[in-house]
Parts: structure tokens; sequence; C-alpha cells
């Protein structure tokens, strides 16, 4: 057996009721793991995107990538792991704002290139973007002055046009 | 209607409710024939025995609610064995979705994993298309059952209608043509093999392939054995036949699959039922696998050569590339391995004691006998599931039809009644066992009314025998819950329901009630009162290698 490890993979589906289910049933099912998941409509408004992260040894990504190939409301599965691409996730943070943290906090918005898009009384809220690494260290840092509590998205994410 | 026959469909098995009225009215109109069945569960097993006794799509049609829910299990056999079944579900009108109405059901959510693919149907103007896309979708590829949910406004609406044209799908163009790399790499690995041997599965019998297929075995002088679903993709009686493999497979096609050095699996998916303990699996071999799905392929075992492919054209391919091959110096050595099988063959047959108690093996020899192996042999589950595959030897495709995948008790007499409708002029028989034909027993009335020569051959053990035999064997023999003792008189049921009811207790009545049964144009019930705790053997415990059975 190989090691497990994470993949992101990028599947175009028909902007139908009932895919998404289809594709988190075929997970569910087969005991196939989602980490992250993100659904939106394309430019095309046929098609919709999924983002999805899971984890597993080569063999049982072989399976999923095969398995989500067959589902028939999914036109191109595209697992971009061991490509050129980009990925983001987003995160809003609601951070405890006492008087003496405030610059502390803001310190941090700036180190990590975020932006506070709420201010209320006692309550920051911060949007940051990036890798999960980067989420999760800026995560580490604000808990330390307090979180109340916060939303994340999954990972989306696109292959890079090659170089010419 | 138009697109029902213009797909072919000669056959409908159903039961009619409330929201299926209007189609079932249009129905009678045709000339398409409608069977009404006893239980939804049974239409759609009928349909899956009518589809594999004549090659279409099978058809249903049930009403909402109940009726789409008594069709799961139909439905979730019919996609494990990759049958192709079509089935129209009705629905509640679309304004009502989503409202706990009346019958209604989220048919479309409880097939999703049981189905190729489904349909809820929203819009007229696109029922048409949906339709030609589920039988495109059932026969196709990997076959498969196809469910359309029909809401009552849409199957109410009166539109203008034209024909589409064959349905062009974006997302699904099935993969059938091999790879030419792939198969010199096979060819390379089949010059070099010394032991090999050819593992046949459901997939030969799908694609048609048992001429190809039985052309390469016997060219490269290869033997051959096969999952239950294999059953008939090569000659049973041919020289090269080890018989079935897996659990309850023979000695010697499981000793020769443990020793053997390449495996050529063609469209087989490695059930657990075949491989026993899977690391242990023909694990000298190197493996060859055709199938037409990719996810069959590196599922359950490592492939050394993957071939995705229809089985039929790929093997004819095959066959096309070793006919420019000398295969002289090749089949020299051939002989050895074969004889080391014969050995296997002759030291240990399949095999059982005929006391003055009827052995359930003898009927199936008998049975066999009597119809020269030319029935179509469907089958309930359980030992009487065993022994059919075991002791009637199948030399033609689609004349085994078994809930493989499955294993659905209650399967084989409504599969029967599909088959016979499919195929008037064959025999068509039953093999069951007590337990299981009480689950879709007041099917009899169909085939008395229909007029159906079925015969089913009820192996009585007054038990749920397979389960007892994993109690004898592995529970002290405690047999919690698996006597049936309390049981019908199954003469009088079948005569009761206008059939022909006939009873066997002694080796010698054997043979008698068979021919009686075969030369009565009727509906025939055969109770074999037969040996309560006869086992099948070999027997691989679960979880053991299957070159570690149990022989007695
Ligand atoms: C619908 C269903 N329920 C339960 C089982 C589990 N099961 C497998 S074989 C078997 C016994 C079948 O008894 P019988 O039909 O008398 O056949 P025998 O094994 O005695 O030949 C049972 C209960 C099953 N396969 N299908
Ligand atoms: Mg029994």
């Amino acid at each position: 057996m190989t090691e497990e490890r994470k993949h992101t993979i990028s599947l175009l589906v028909d902007n139908e009721s009932g895919v998404l289910s289809r594709v988190t049933g075929l997970f569910s099912g087969r005991g196939f793991n989602i980490e992250s998941l993100c659904v939106a409509e394309t430019l095309d408004p046929e098609l919709s995107r999924i983002t999805l992260v899971t984890r597993g040894s080569e063999r049982i990504v072989e399976q999923i990538n095969k398995q989500l190939n067959k589902l028939i409301n999914i036109r191109k599965v595209i697992d971009l792991t061991d490509t050129e691409f980009v990925e983001r996730e987003m995160a809003l943070v609601k951070v405890r704002a006492k008087e003496e943290h405030r610059a502390e906090i803001l310190r941090i918005v700036d180190i990590f290139r975020c932006k506070v898009v709420d201010v209320s009384p006692g309550y920051y809220t911060v949007e940051v973007t990036g890798s999960d690494e980067k989420i999760a260290a800026i995560l580490s840092l604000l808990k330390q002055i307090g979180v109340k509590e916060i939303a994340r998205t999954g990972a989306i994410a696109l292959a890079r046009e090659a170089k010419k | 209607m138009e697109v029902l026959k213009e797909e072919g469909v000669d056959t409908i098995f159903g039961f009619p409710g409330g929201v299926i009225i209007d189609i079932n009215d249009e129905l009678d109109k045709t000339d398409i024939r409608y069977i009404l069945v006893r239980h939804e569960q049974a239409a759609v097993h009928a349909a899956d025995g009518y589809a594999r006794a004549s090659g279409k799509v099978g058809v249903c049609l049930v009403t909402s609610g109940p009726g789409a829910t008594n069709t799961v299990t139909g439905i979730a056999s019919a996609y494990m064995d990759s049958i192709p079944v079509v089935v129209f579900t009705g629905q509640v009108p679309t304004s009502l979705i989503g409202n706990d109405a009346f019958q209604e059901v989220d048919i479309v959510g409880i097939t999703r994993p049981c189905t190729k693919h489904n349909y809820l149907v929203k819009d007229p103007k696109k029922l048409a298309e949906t339709v030609r896309e589920a039988f495109h979708l059932a026969r196709s590829g990997r076959p498969g059952p196809v469910l359309v949910d029909l809401p009552k406004d849409v199957s109410q609406s009166k539109i203008s209608f034209e024909m589409p044209p064959p349905p062009k799908m974006k997302s699904y163009s099935p993969h059938t043509e091999p790879h030419k790399q792939q198969l010199e790499k096979a060819i390379k690995l089949i010059l070099k093999a010394k032991k090999p041997v050819i593992f046949a599965g459901g997939g030969v019998i799908l694609s048609g392939a048992y001429k190809e297929l039985t052309k390469f075995a016997k060219k490269l002088n290869i033997p051959v054995t096969a999952s239950l679903m294999g059953l008939g993709g090569f000659p049973g009686t041919d020289r090269l036949w080890l018989g079935m493999l897996g659990m309850h497979g023979t000695y010697r096609a499981n000793m020769s699959t443990g020793a053997c050095d390449l495996l050529i699996g063609i469209g087989v998916r490695f059930d657990d039922r075949v491989t026993g303990k899977i690391d242990t699996f023909a694990q000298n071999a190197k493996i060859i696998h055709i199938d037409i799905d990719p996810t069959s392929i590196q599922k359950n075992v490592p492939i050394t050569v993957p071939i995705v492919s229809d089985c039929k054209i790929a093997l004819k391919q095959l066959n096309k590339l070793i006919e420019k091959v000398d295969l002289k110096e090749l089949l020299k050595s051939r002989p050895n391995w074969l004889k080391q099988i014969e050995e296997w063959k002759n030291t240990t047959p399949l095999a059982y004691e005929q006391t003055d108690i009827i052995k359930p093996q003898f009927v199936v020899e008998k049975l066999y006998e009597l119809t020269k192996g030319k029935a179509i042999i469907t089958t309930e589950v359980g030992q009487n599931q065993m022994w059919a595959a075991q002791y009637y030897h199948f030399d033609q495709p689609n004349h085994f039809i078994t809930s493989g995948g499955l294993g659905v008790m209650g399967f084989g007499f409504p599969a029967a009644i599909g088959a016979q409708l499919a195929c008037p002029k064959k025999t068509v028989i039953d093999i069951a066992g007590d337990g299981s034909i009480q689950m879709n027993i007041q099917e009899l009335i169909v085939a008395v009314a229909n007029k159906l020569p079925v015969k089913v051959a009820i192996l009585n053990n007054r038990y749920l025998g397979m389960v007892r035999q994993w109690q004898e064997l592995f529970y002290d023999k405690r047999y919690a819950a698996t006597n049936m003792e309390h049981a019908p008189d199954f003469v009088k049921v079948a005569e009761a329901y206008g059939a022909v009811g006939l009873r066997a207790t002694r080796p010698a009545e054997v043979e008698e009630i068979i021919k009686k049964a075969l030369a009565t144009p009727k509906t025939v019930i055969m109770d074999f009162v037969v040996e309560r705790e006869e086992c099948v053997y070999p027997m691989v415990p679960a979880g053991k290698a299957i070159t570690e059975m149990l022989l007695a």
C-alpha cells in the first residue's frame, strides 16, 4: 500500500439538482472521505465546478477518479494533485478585540495580508484567503487572542496554464 | 409509447396505481404485452430474467410510493449483476413533490446508489429524450438498471410528439475498443506462460463473447474457470472446463488458480466470493484483466495488464493477433499443466453419496440429464443455487440466470417467468429452495394466468440450508432461526393456484417426477423432499485462501 496523500480534484458537472448528492453519495457509500468540497456555477450556466479535497492511497484515489468518471452527470474529472495549479481557501474569523489587543490584531492582519471586514463593539471579523497552511497559521495566532467563531470555505482550485 | 416501440419493447412487467392510470390506459391501446405481476419486486426480477434470456432491455412500470419502494430489491440485484432494465415509476404531480404527499417517496434519491443512472422528468418536453437516454444507458457500456420517475402531470400532459434522434450524451461514452499496446503486452505474457488459466465472468455473457472465448481458449489450449455469473460463457462439458471458481468452486478450479502463473480475467470483477483471502489469490500469477468498466480494474487485485474494453471486441482482436503467432513451442509445455489439472479432477471430483434419502445434488444431476443440458435454469439463493451451478453443466450462454451479486432469495421464480416469456419454446426451470420460493410464491398465479409452462424444482430441506450449513460448520450446530419445518404443502399450494404439484420422497421417484413435469405443458411445482443436513462442498470458509477448501 502506498502512503495516504491529499488530492485536489476538480469536477465539471451538469448544473442540475441531484448532482451534488450523486457525488457525496458516492463518497459516503464507498467509504471514501471528503475533506472539503466547494460548488458553484461556471461561465457556462449548464455547468458547475466542484472542487473536492480528499485523502487516500494511490489505489483508493484511482478508484475515486474512476468512480467519479462513471457518474453520468460528471463531464470531466481532473485530479490536479500532481499538476501545476493554484488553490485557495477563505476563512472569516471573528476575533475578540479588546482595547489592548486591537493593535496586535491589525498587525497580524497586515502581515498575513488579510482584511478586517467587519468591526463591531468588542469584535473584529477578519477575512483570510490563502492556502490551508496560511489559514491554519493565522488561526493559531488569533486563537491566542480569542476567536469567537469561524466560517471556512473548502479549497477551490484551477490548473495553471502552461508557460510559453 | 412511440419511444418504447422504437426501442424494441414488446413486454412490460408492472403493477398499477393512482399516478400511472394514464400510462396503463395508453399502454392498453398498444400491442405491447403487459404482464400484471403480484408484487413489484417480482416485476423487476421478471424483467431481469427477460433481459438475460432475450438479450433485450427488460422494462417495468409501477406506481409511486410503495410501488416504487417495492422495486428497490429488484433494481439492486440488476445493478449488481449489470443487467439492462428500465424501471418507470409513477410520481405525485410536480406541484406536490416535496410535500409528503400521499404515496410520495423520493425514489430517485433512494435508488441513486443502485441504478446506473436515474431521472425525474419534470418537463413533458424532455420525456421522449429522457426515455431514449434511459434505454441507451441501460444497454450500452457496462449495462445496468435505469429508473425514470414520471410525475402524474407529466404523464398526463398532451404535447405534440416528434421522435428524438438516438441520444448523444456529452458526459457518457463508454470505452469499448481495447488499446493495441495493451493487447500486445497481453499476448507477450500469454506466450510466456507455462500454467495459464482463464477466468470468465458475467461480462463474457453480457457482451456475447461466448464464441470468441471458446476459440481463444481452445487455440491456446488454456483451461477455463468462471464466476457464478460467467457460467455458460464457455462450454461446461469441454475438456478445458475447470468448473466454477471461488467459495463453492471445484477443487481443480481453485487449485489451478492458486498455482497458475498467468490468470486471464475476462469480464469479471474479482468479487470476494471468488477471491477468498485477497492477498493469497492467484499469488503466483501475473494477471491480465479485460473489462469494460475501468472501476473494476485494480479495484480488488493488482493487475499486470489492464485492458479496458468490451470483452467480445478484445477477444476478437486477441484471436486475430494470435493467428500470426507460431504456437508450436508454446503448446509443448501445456500437457504437463493440463495433466496436473486432470489429476486434481480425478483425486477430488465434485461428489456426494446417494443414500435412500434423496440428495439435492442427485435431483440437479437428473434435471441436467433429462433436459439434456438444454434448459434455461434460474435459481433462488442458497444451497440450491450452488448445487445448480455445480451439477448442471451449461454449454451455452444466457441459460443460467441467478442473482449473483446481491443474492436475493425470491429471485428465481419471477426471473423464470421473464425468461419463459422471452423464450416460449424453451424449457425453463427454477431450481429453488423451500425458503426462497416462499419469498415470491404469489407469482404462481402470473405463470398460470399467462399459461407459462415454467417448472419449479424445490430442493426441500426444510431449512434455510445455506445459513444452516454455516451454523453447522462454524456455530456448533446451533440452528437459530433457520428451521423451516413449518412450511406449506407445496403440492397443494400449486393446486390452489391452478398449477400442477408433484412430490418425490424417494430417490427412485425423482426421475419419474421430472419426466412427468417436463411432459406437462403447464406450470409445475416439483417438491423434492431431500436430505435435510446436506452441505455444499467444496467450501472455502470466509476469509480463507481459495485453496484451503473443506471437502466434506
Ligand atoms: C432476501 C434475502 N434474505 C436473506 C438472505 C440470506 N440467505 C442466504 S441463503 C439463505 C437460505 C435460503 O434457504 P432456502 O431457500 O431454503 O435454500 P437452501 O439453502 O436451503 O437451498 C438465506 C436466508 C438472502 N440471501 N436473501
Ligand atoms: Mg432450504
